[in-house]
């Protein structure tokens, strides 16, 4: 497990002792990676995370079209696999999970636990902190930066 | 709600003391249909419950056993029961410390005869 901000490791370590998930991915709305769990490879966590992000604008943007409000959580199953995705609202703006799980657990519970915990996310984070404005100029050295957190290299 | 799963879950919220009837995705862990009284977090206990038989049943298996009927949990405060059914569901029943626990399992025997696949 590697977290950008120390605070998040104690909710993640919980919600993956719950949850039996197999990889997660903490990010922001615009992809910036705030915690990984179980990727080995830094392109992965970068393609997992631009496209989470990408998902969640998409179906959100998809909701305003349609005048549906909100979608909420993203599921996608098949035999073996699931993926989890789940926008939530953080002081600093809006975070998304992206959980991946097998059979060990179920959609179910990996809904269940992630609810709770967003909700001790929340309750963790530094309050007075804001999220920086990401420009475009910025975005590759910020993720440069974050893989570097995350990977060690 | 489907018509069938109504039928089915107001024969078993009508014994005395129940406070929840829910027909769970055994595989997911999610709510299909249910009746329950206020206070009662569906999601939680249909997640929870379906993890639960799930387990019992690899246990069982492990142990050359078929897979359970009928699981009850008896707590202080109240009763869960639930009932493996066709098409890959789960009827999920949570009752008062003093229900009638024997009508009750024999209810959710038949209705999980019942079930529309």
């Amino acid at each position: 497990m590697r977290t950008i901000e120390p605070w998040v490791e104690p909710p993640l370590r919980e919600f993956l002792r719950e949850s039996s998930a197999r990889l997660v991915l903490v990010m922001t709305s615009s992809g910036q990676v705030v915690a990984q769990y179980g990727f080995t490879r830094s392109l992965d966590v970068m393609a997992a995370a631009s496209l989470g992000a990408a998902i969640v604008a998409s179906t959100e943007e998809l909701a305003r079209v349609m005048h549906a409000g909100s979608f909420g959580n993203i599921a996608h199953q098949n035999a073996g696999r699931g993926v989890f995705l789940a926008p939530f609202p953080m002081h600093s703006g809006k975070w998304i999970g992206l959980v991946v799980f097998d059979h060990e657990t179920s959609h179910g519970l990996v809904q269940l636990f992630f609810g709770q915990f967003a909700e001790e996310l929340r309750a963790a984070a530094p309050v007075q902190r804001k999220e920086a404005v990401l420009l475009a100029e910025q975005f590759e050295d910020e993720l440069n930066r974050s893989l570097r957190s995350l990977f060690g290299r | 709600m489907s018509r069938g799963f109504e039928t089915i879950l107001d024969g078993i919220t009508r014994v005395q003391g129940v406070r929840s009837a829910v027909v769970v995705s055994a595989e997911d862990g999610l709510v299909v249909a249910e009746s329950s009284m206020e206070g009662i977090d569906s999601a939680a206990l249909a997640a929870l419950t379906a993890s639960l038989v799930s387990r019992l049943g690899r246990a069982m298996a492990a142990a050359g056993q078929l897979p359970p009927a009928v699981i009850h949990l008896e707590g202080d405060r109240g009763h869960v029961l639930a009932r493996p059914a066709p098409a890959d569901l789960l009827l999920v029943a949570v009752a008062e410390a003093t229900a009638n626990v024997s009508l009750l399992r024999l209810t959710l025997l038949d209705a999980a005869e019942r079930m529309p696949s």
